[in-house]
C-alpha cells in the first residue's frame, strides 16, 4: 500500500456521500456515584470506502463511541444527545427488528477477542450458515459458495468449515471473525481492536489483508485501537480521543507528520522505536481524569506540559487549524502559536 | 490523583542519558555472570492413553545473565518465554538442564530455608497489577511482609523507614503516605510500582519481570520503563525483562533474545540484533514491528504469522515452516546456537556473520 493510494482514497471520501454521519453524539453510563459521560459531544463523517481510526488510552471512551454507533450499548448506558445517521437513516432509536435488518448486512462488527464473539460449540459453518439464514438466504448451495468464498478471501482453506473456534489459532479466529463479517459485503465494517490479542507478525499480515480486502470491495472502516502505531499505515483519517472528547482530528499523514495537541504528542513519544538512535523518553505523567468529577476547564490540563492559566477554566472547542479539528487553546486564533 | 513520578514531562527537557554499559558483564564465561541455565528443557504431557503426547515448551535453552545487566527475552505468546519465568521462580520444575545462580546448581537446594533465600535473591514481579496484589490489606501489609520474611533481623521501626524508602525510590511518594492506601485507591502505573517495591524489599539480585508493562496504559509504561533502568543503574539490579514488544526491549535491555518455539533463535548485545538480524525469524520479526515516526511502509510478504507446532516435534529448525531460506539440512538437523559475531549468536543453518542474507 502506497502513500499515494492512501491519498487517493482520502479524496474520493471526501467528495462522496458520507455513508455514516455521526453528530454531537453523547452517551452517559448510569453509576452508584453518577453519571458518567462516556463520549462527550462527538462527531466525524464518514466517507464511502475510508478507513478512519480511533485511537486513545482505556476509558477514553473509544469503545462506548463504536458501541453507541452500532447500537450495542449495554443498558447502564444511554445515549443522551447527539445522532448516528447510517446510510440516511437514523440508528440511534432503532427497533431491535430494525436493527436485526441492518447488522451484518449493512454494517458488521468484529469484536476484540474472537474467542468470545464466536460460539464455541458450533463449527464455523453452523455459524456462518445461521447469518445467513437469519437474513432470507435459503439455499444450501448459496450459502455453501458464499461461506467458502469469504473463508478463502480471508486466506483460510475451506476446510475449516468444519472447524470449532478452539481449533484454530488465535489469527484464524480474528480472520474467520472479518470473513463472517464480509458474508453480505457490507457497507461498513467496525472493528474494535481487532488484533490487540496476536503478536506482531500476524497483526501485520491481518492489517495488509484487511487493506487488501477494502481496496477490492470498498467498504468502509471503522477501527478502535490504543495503538498509534498502527493506524499510522493504514487509515486514511484519525481521531485521537481523550476523556470522551475528541482531542484532535485530521487526515493520518497530517496527524502524525505534525500532532497539534499536546496529548497527541506525548502518546507519539510514548512509542519507543526500534529504528534511529534510543533516546529517551518520558510518556505523559499523571493518569485520565476521573469522569465522575472532571476538572474544570480544558479535560487534559492536569497532565498537559504547556498549560495556562485558561486551560484550567476555559473548556475548549475544536478550533480548525489547517484542516485539522483540534481541541486546545493554543490554538485560539487557527494557526499553530 | 495524579501518580508521583520521578520522571519529567514529556517536552522540552531530555532525562538523563543511560550510562554506557560495560558489555564484558554479559559473556557466560565472565565472572560477573549471575544467572545460567544450561540445557534448560521443560516439558507438558498433554492428553491421556492413546492421545498422549508432549508439548515442548522448552526445549535446551542455555543462557546466562549478568550482574546489572537488562536482558529481554522477546517472543510470539506459545514461544516460552513465560515458561522460561516459571522455571527461573521455581514454580516449575526443569524436565532436564541445570539452572546456576552466582554457580550454584538449583537442583542442591533441599530446605525451605534455602528456597526461600533463592526466592528473595530471584524475585518475580507480576503482568497483572489488578490481581496480583491483595485487595483487603493496605499496600504496606505485602511490602512489610516481605521485610519480616525475608529481612527478619529488622525491627518494626526499621521496617517502616525500609519500606518508606523503597517506596520513594520506586517513585512512589510521599512514600508514608502511599503506603496506607489500598490497592483500588491506586492507578495500575502505581500499583505495577508497587510490584516493583515488594520485589526491591527483598533486596533481590535479579528481578524476572513477565509483561510488567503490558495491562497499563501507553503513556504510563514509559514510566515503568525508565523505573527498570534506574534499579539497574542505582540498585545494581539485573532484570529479565520477558516481552513480545520489541520495541520496548531495545529501549531498555542491553542483550536480547529472541524465542522461537522453545528455542532461543538469536542472542546478542539489543542494538546489534535488531540493527542486524542473522536469523530469518528476528528479521521477520523487525519488520513487522509497526513504528508510528516511520513512512508507510508495507511489505508483500505473505507470512500469516502463525504459531509453530511444538507438540511431539520432530528433529530439524522448527523456523523450517516458515523460512523461505530453508534448505535440505534444516528439515532434519535442529540447528545449534553458534556464536557468529563477538557476543552475537543465532541457531541457524543459512545464517552467517559477514553474509547480507536476508529472509524478510
Amino acid at each position: 500500500m502506497s502513500s499515494a493510494l492512501a491519498d487517493d482514497i482520502g479524496r474520493a471520501a471526501v467528495t462522496g456521500d458520507p455513508i455514516l454521519k455521526v453528530s454531537d453524539i453523547s452517551v452517559e453510563y448510569a453509576t452508584k456515584q453518577g453519571n458518567v459521560k462516556a463520549v462527550d459531544h462527538v462527531s466525524f463523517d464518514l466517507g464511502r470506502g475510508e478507513f478512519i481510526g480511533i485511537v486513545g488510552e482505556s476509558g477514553c471512551g473509544k469503545s462506548t463511541l463504536l458501541f453507541a454507533i452500532a447500537q450495542l450499548l449495554p443498558p447502564s448506558a444511554g445515549v443522551v444527545g447527539g445522532s448516528v445517521v447510517f446510510k440516511g437513516v437514523s440508528m440511534v432509536g432503532m427497533t431491535d427488528s430494525q436493527l436485526a435488518a441492518v447488522r451484518w448486512k449493512d454494517m458488521s462488527v468484529v469484536m476484540q477477542s474472537a474467542m468470545n464473539a464466536l460460539n464455541p460449540v458450533k463449527s464455523i459453518r453452523a455459524q456462518f450458515t445461521d447469518a445467513m439464514r437469519a437474513h432470507g438466504v435459503k439455499s444450501k448451495t448459496e450459502i455453501a459458495d458464499r461461506s467458502e468464498h469469504v473463508l478463502r478471501m480471508v486466506g483460510i482453506d475451506s476446510q475449516h468449515l468444519r472447524s470449532y473456534p478452539h481449533q484454530l489459532s488465535g489469527g484464524m479466529r480474528q480472520r474467520a471473525m472479518i470473513a463472517m463479517a464480509l458474508l453480505f459485503t457490507p457497507d461498513l465494517v467496525i472493528m474494535d481492536e481487532p488484533t490487540s490479542a496476536l503478536d506482531v507478525v500476524a497483526q501485520r499480515s491481518l492489517m495488509v489483508q484487511i487493506k487488501e480486502l477494502q481496496a477490492e470491495l470498498g467498504f468502509s472502516i471503522i477501527f478502535v485501537t490504543h495503538d498509534m502505531s498502527l493506524v499510522r499505515h493504514f487509515s486514511d483519517r484519525v481521531v485521537v480521543m481523550y476523556a470522551g472528547q475528541v482531542a484532535e482530528l485530521g487526515a493520518t499523514s497530517r496527524v502524525f507528520g505534525g500532532p497539534l495537541h499536546p496529548y497527541t504528542i506525548g502518546l507519539m513519544d510514548a512509542f519507543p522505536s526500534i529504528k534511529g538512535p534510543r533516546v529517551p523518553l518520558t510518556g505523559i505523567p499523571g493518569q485520565p481524569p476521573n469522569l465522575i468529577a472532571p476538572p474544570d476547564g480544558c479535560m487534559f490540563w492536569p497532565r498537559c506540559p504547556k498549560v495556562m492559566e485558561s486551560c484550567k477554566t476555559i473548556s475548549p472547542p475544536l478550533y480548525l487549524v489547517e484542516g485539522t479539528e483540534v481541541r486546545c487553546l493554543l490554538y485560539v486564533d487557527g494557526s499553530a502559536p | 490523583m495524579t501518580e508521583p513520578s520521578t520522571v519529567q514531562p514529556f517536552t522540552g527537557q531530555q532525562v538523563k542519558l543511560k550510562k554506557p554499559r560495560k558489555r564484558a558483564a554479559s559473556s557466560p564465561d565472565s565472572t560477573a555472570t549471575l544467572l545460567r541455565t544450561e540445557n534448560l528443557t521443560r516439558h507438558f504431557k498433554i492428553g491421556g492413553g492413546l492421545h498422549r503426547r508432549t508439548l515442548h515448551a522448552v526445549d535446551d535453552v542455555s543462557l546466562s545473565i549478568g550482574t546489572g545487566e537488562i536482558v529481554a527475552l522477546v517472543g510470539e505468546s506459545g514461544s516460552g518465554k513465560s515458561t522460561i519465568a516459571r522455571l527461573l521462580a521455581r514454580i516449575y520444575q526443569p524436565t532436564s538442564g541445570e539452572i546456576f545462580l552466582q554457580g550454584r546448581r538449583l537442583s542442591t537446594i533441599k530446605s525451605r530455608t534455602d528456597l526461600l533465600a533463592y526466592r528473595s535473591d530471584v524475585p518475580m514481579v507480576f503482568q497483572d497489577p489488578f490481581s496480583s496484589i491483595n485487595p483487603v490489606f493496605r499496600v504496606s501489609h505485602g511490602i512489610e511482609r516481605c521485610l519480616k520474611l525475608h529481612r527478619p533481623e529488622l525491627s518494626r521501626a526499621e521496617r517502616r523507614a525500609e519500606a518508606i524508602r523503597i517506596f520513594e525510590v520506586v517513585g512512589l511518594t510521599p512514600g508514608a503516605d502511599v503506603l496506607e492506601r489500598f490497592p483500588h485507591e491506586l492507578s495500575g502505573g502505581q500499583r505495577q510500582r508497587v510490584g516493583f517495591a515488594q520485589a526491591l524489599a527483598m533486596r533481590p539480585k535479579l528481578i524476572l519481570a513477565d509483561e510488567p508493562v503490558s495491562m497499563l496504559d501507553v503513556s504510563i509504561r514509559i514510566g515503568l520503563l525508565n523505573l527498570m533502568t534506574k534499579l539497574r543503574d542505582d540498585e545494581g539490579v539485573s532484570i529479565l525483562y520477558i516481552t513480545h514488544d520489541i520495541a520496548s526491549a531495545r529501549y531498555i535491555a542491553d542483550r536480547l533474545i529472541v524465542m522461537y518455539a522453545g528455542h532461543i533463535a538469536e542472542s546478542g548485545p539489543a542494538e546489534d540484533v535488531l540493527a542486524r538480524p542473522r536469523h530469518p525469524y528476528t528479521q521477520l520479526l523487525v519488520s513487522a514491528v509497526p513504528d508510528p515516526r516511520a513512512d508507510v511502509r508495507v511489505g508483500a510478504d505473505t507470512d500469516r504469522g502463525e504459531p509453530p507446532r511444538v507438540i511431539d516435534p520432530t528433529p530439524g529448525c522448527r523456523f523450517r515452516w516458515r523460512c523461505p531460506l530453508a534448505i535440505e539440512v534444516c528439515h532434519q538437523v535442529t540447528p545449534p546456537l553458534l556464536e557468529l559475531l563477538p557476543d552475537h549468536s543465532a541457531a541457524c543453518h543459512v545464517a552467517t556473520a559477514d553474509s547480507e542474507l536476508k529472509a524478510f
